[in-house]
């Protein structure tokens, strides 16, 4: 209650009238005080208090700077007499030293509560919330007293940061001012960002050829070198650039279209596919051509008729359930049965999932193994609520 | 007293009870479990099997938590009908009747057995051919009298016996 002062109730330059309610008293913290049945003004920058008619008539009122005011909270009080009604408190700083005279000198509290005989209203709550959270008074408050000071800034040049900042925030033009300027900054970053894409999308032919020097440098230094796992990896990275990627604009049929890309997919995939054990599904076929073509993406469909064009080392071969695999031709459907079954034997049984962890291929493939297997009798499966897994072949094969 | 029935090692092998996708596989599958049918039931006295009784032990290897599937049960019924051992009860082909020996193999043993006693010409009961004194130590003694009924119906088609109803029960006369 310290924190007020007697003011003459007139409006500043640039302060604006917000809100009024009437029938208001203060609390000094939590007791009444004399100020009762008053009515209260609100502007951005402080809070008027009087009796009826005394603000009017411009009259001396009790005034709280909102400067002063750390922030507010509302409590709802409800009587069985009265009915419910809110009060607001305001939580305050510290007076300064050169406050004017107010109507306390000294309070133990440190803050007050605006309430009445019915509360005060919605809307005068919502205002006095939204005017405390936009801090108008922080802006203008400090160039008001002196104008002679604030002139002579104006003299020595409008480029002072602290007046640059003021000005940005003031008013509702500040803020449209300040949501243009991001705006501005935005379109610049994106604008920014998609220049550098541009500057890949134009450099990835040159990329793709350092890549590629890099690729052969690290496999003809891999006798050197121990078989690092980084070494390798790096190597594995690299090889998958493809210099000159086969695209349909430079053929005039699409069989040969085709064609020439069923020999590039082989140059490419066939160390990956020996790698993985003789094996590759479509799906990261797919994936892996289109890594190492990098902007000149294959369709899945025009991915699945090159393949069918191959008749090199490498096959493409459906499944009975309908997988479809890129195989080694020297992939021989015994020899992957019966190192197959050697891996169910030394594990007793084996689920798909297994199979697939032990070997680091994918589910589908690991089934097409295990089913592969079982078609030429070397292993036999379980079907049970655990799950499918399969057996070696005993029912057949028991002293083997 | 019963001796404890061996089980064959397929038993606690688990895909022994999954059907097998593999042609070969199945069908020595389907012949160790047909061998294993008659066997156990023969080893329990039963004629007749429910494919749906999930806790009967020939079904279910509670050890192993596995069990035969009624469709697996039927391909096995089905091939024990194949080879004259079993035959369904009922229309949907549940209740099964089974026995180790086909009926026309019951029907010539008790045909033998008939014309060794000097009973061709006299009528005999079932219950005298299936369970009384005299066939005591034979092959058919103990066997279901429906099995029974059903090889003397076979009997009857080549004229070498005739089946009467007496009572509740059944009269055979052999030729």
């Amino acid at each position: 209650m310290n924190r007020f002062e007697y003011v003459e109730a007139r409006l500043h330059d640039d302060e604006i009238f917000v809100s009024r309610d009437r029938n208001v008293k203060i609390y000094d913290g939590d007791h009444k005080t004399e100020y009762e049945e008053g009515e209260v003004v609100l502007t951005t920058h402080r809070l008027f208090w009087g009796r009826p008619g005394e603000i009017a008539r411009a009259a001396t009122t009790l005034c709280l700077s909102l400067r002063h005011v750390i922030s507010l909270s509302e409590e709802t009080a409800s009587s069985y007499f009265f009915g419910r009604k809110t009060r607001y408190i305001l939580y305050l700083r510290e007076p300064p030293p050169d406050k004017a005279p107010g109507p306390i000198d000294h309070s133990p509290h440190s803050h007050i509560k605006l309430s009445g005989k019915n509360g005060l209203t919605q809307e005068f709550g919502s205002a006095l919330r939204q005017t405390i959270e936009a801090r108008i008074w922080e802006v203008l408050v400090i160039p008001k007293p002196l104008s002679v000071a604030s002139n002579s800034q104006n003299s020595h040049g409008g480029d002072n940061p602290a007046q640059l900042r003021l000005k940005m925030r003031t008013g509702i033009g500040g803020i449209e001012r300040s949501i243009e300027a991001k705006a501005k900054e935005t379109d610049d970053n994106i604008a920014l960002a998609f220049q550098d894409l541009n500057v890949l999308m134009a450099m990835a032919k040159d990329m793709v050829a350092i890549s590629k020097v890099i690729s052969t440098k690290i496999r003809e230094q891999k006798g050197e070198i121990s078989d690092d796992e980084t070494v390798r990896f790096k190597s594995y990275l690299l090889s998958l650039g493809i210099e000159d990627p086969v695209t349909r604009e430079n053929f005039s049929s699409n069989s040969d279209y085709f064609r020439s890309l069923a020999q590039q997919i082989c140059e490419l995939l066939l160390d990956p596919i020996e790698e993985q054990g003789g094996m590759m599904s479509l799906a990261d076929v797919y994936c892996r051509v289109n890594r190492a073509r990098g902007l000149e993406l294959l369709s899945a469909e025009d991915l699945l008729h090159a393949c069918q064009q191959l008749n090199g080392p490498i096959k493409l071969r459906k499944f009975p359930s309908g997988a479809m695999v890129l195989q080694l031709e020297s992939q021989d459907d015994e020899l992957v049965a019966a190192d197959t079954l050697e891996k169910v034997k030394m594990s007793k049984s084996l689920a798909v999932e297994e199979l697939a962890k032990e070997l680091g291929i994918s589910l589908l493939l690991a089934k097409e193994r295990l089913l592969a297997a079982e078609r030429l009798g070397k292993v036999c499966r379980d079907e049970s609520i655990e799950g499918l897994r399969f057996y070696p072949n005993l029912l057949l094969h028991r002293d083997s | 007293m019963m001796t404890e029935f061996e089980w064959p090692w397929e038993y606690t092998f688990p895909p022994f009870f999954t059907l097998q996708p593999h042609e070969e596989t199945r069908n020595q599958q389907i012949k160790v479990w047909s061998d294993l049918f008659l066997r156990y039931l023969k080893y329990l006295n039963k004629f007749q099997v429910n494919i749906n009784e999930n806790t009967f032990p020939l079904f279910n290897n509670d050890a192993i938590k596995r069990r035969l599937s009624p469709e697996t049960i039927t391909v096995i019924l089905e091939q024990l009908q194949r080879t004259g051992h079993a035959a369904p009860l009922d229309k949907r082909r549940i209740e099964w009747q089974v026995y180790s020996y086909t009926l026309e193999e019951y029907a010539n043993m008790v045909y033998d057995w008939i014309q060794q006693t000097g009973q061709l010409n006299t009528i005999c009961t079932l219950y005298e051919i299936a369970s009384g004194e005299n066939s005591e130590g034979t092959e058919f003694h103990g066997v279901d009298e429906a099995v029974l009924l059903n090889a003397f119906r076979t009997l009857e088609n080549k004229g070498k016996c005739e089946v009467v109803q007496l009572d509740d029960s059944f009269g055979i006369k052999f030729f």
